[in-house]
């Protein structure tokens, strides 16, 4: 996995409701409800953990899957998300943004 | 010199003041507000129709635009323009001698209103029981004409189509809106608290069935009311459903088309 940066849109509104992490955009209205590990990637989402330290730390370590089937499916969530502009992403970090913030239930 | 005529709907407690120079536009507009009509003195915001002849310029087929430019929301569609200065509480509003495009903005309004609230109107008919209001939210043809016209004699029909939510200090209210659906019947002016939204569905048989949080919220997104091009408000929507899911039960609803449905309903 190349490194990519990856950061919560401000243009989002998120919630933790009935244990599910349910995401609109602001912009188009998309909803997404996630699931337990896109929730965990979704959280570590602050602009300046690679995606890959992401994915061993809060998804290799706690749930029970392989590496490289972690990388691949948080590939395809990462980048399904930010079609919508929900999440950014960047090879760099992403200093200079101030990431949506997840509101408590 | 040109006389003025006012008159003040009064929509879920929430008194908007019309201001014509023509006498019977403001006829017109109090016997389609019959019951909504309310007092003058204290209106929350002001708004002078302007009516101008039917003409291209107003007849276009031009969607429903509402954005905020300069501290002022701009409302527009083919068949009307307006302005809304919500912090002076005025606007004015231009558009031919019809009942239905201030109706629009009426609506337009209200969403904007509700926003900021914590409130919003939903694509559902609304009746109160027992002193509760039950909700029943669904696209076109889910139903909700159906199930108001079978409520029996002691159920108040607050509308068979556009209900509205406030937020209040101890859950969430539904009032009465003239917004009228298929049933061409206004709603009446009263609220209660809401105990249930029910999600409607046509079926074979009467059941209801509970639904989990996020279908809830996505069902409740899905109908309700809002026209803004606004991300601040669209968040707002976003928190108030997701506030109301999590303090008001929603349920699915499926009915077959029969007055024993309201048996479940209490």
């Amino acid at each position: 996995m190349s490194d990519k940066y990856i950061a919560r849109s401000t243009a989002i509104a998120a919630r933790m409701l009935g244990g599910e992490m349910m995401v609109m955009s602001a912009v188009d209205s998309t909803f997404f409800t996630l699931n337990e590990v896109a929730t965990a990637i979704w959280q570590a989402a602050d602009g300046r953990t690679p995606l890959s330290e992401i994915v061993a730390r809060r998804v290799c370590s706690e749930f029970e899957v392989e590496p490289e089937v972690a990388c691949r499916d948080a590939e395809q969530f990462v980048d399904e998300l930010s079609q919508h502009g929900i999440l950014l992403v960047s090879d760099r970090p992403l200093d200079n943004l101030s990431s949506s913030p997840v509101e408590a239930p | 010199m040109n006389q003025s005529h006012e008159i003040a709907i009064e929509i879920g407690g929430m008194p908007i003041l019309l201001r014509t120079q023509d006498g019977s536009f403001r006829e017109l507009l109090a016997s389609r507000y019959a019951g909504f009509v309310g007092s003058s003195l204290h209106p929350k915001f002001e708004f002078d129709v302007d009516l101008v002849p039917p003409s291209a310029e107003m007849d276009s087929d031009e969607d429903v635009h509402v954005e905020m430019q300069e501290g002022e929301w701009r409302l527009r569609r083919g068949d009307f323009r307006a302005r809304w200065d919500p912090r002076a509480g005025r606007g004015r509003i231009r558009q031919s001698a019809n009942p239905y495009s201030i109706d629009s903005v009426l609506r337009i309004v209200h969403t904007l209103i509700l926003a900021r609230e914590g409130g919003f109107l939903l694509h559902a008919a609304s009746a109160v029981r027992s002193g509760r209001a039950f909700l029943f939210s669904g696209i076109s043809g889910a139903g909700k004409t159906t199930i108001s016209r079978l409520a029996p004699a002691d159920v108040i029909l607050l509308t068979d189509e556009t209900s509205y939510v406030r937020h209040a200090r101890h859950g969430y209210r539904a009032c009465g809106t003239p917004f009228a659906g298929e049933l061409a019947r206004m709603g009446e002016n009263c609220s209660a608290p809401i105990r249930t939204v029910f999600l409607l569905e046509k079926g074979p048989e009467n059941k209801i069935e509970p639904v989990d949080t996020a279908e809830a919220v996505r069902s409740l997104l899905r109908n309700i009311l809002f026209f803004a091009e606004d991300t601040e408000l669209v968040k707002m929507i976003f928190r108030s459903a997701c506030e109301f899911v999590d303090r008001v039960p929603v349920q699915r609803l499926t009915f077959t088309p029969d007055k024993r449905v309201w048996d479940m309903i209490r």
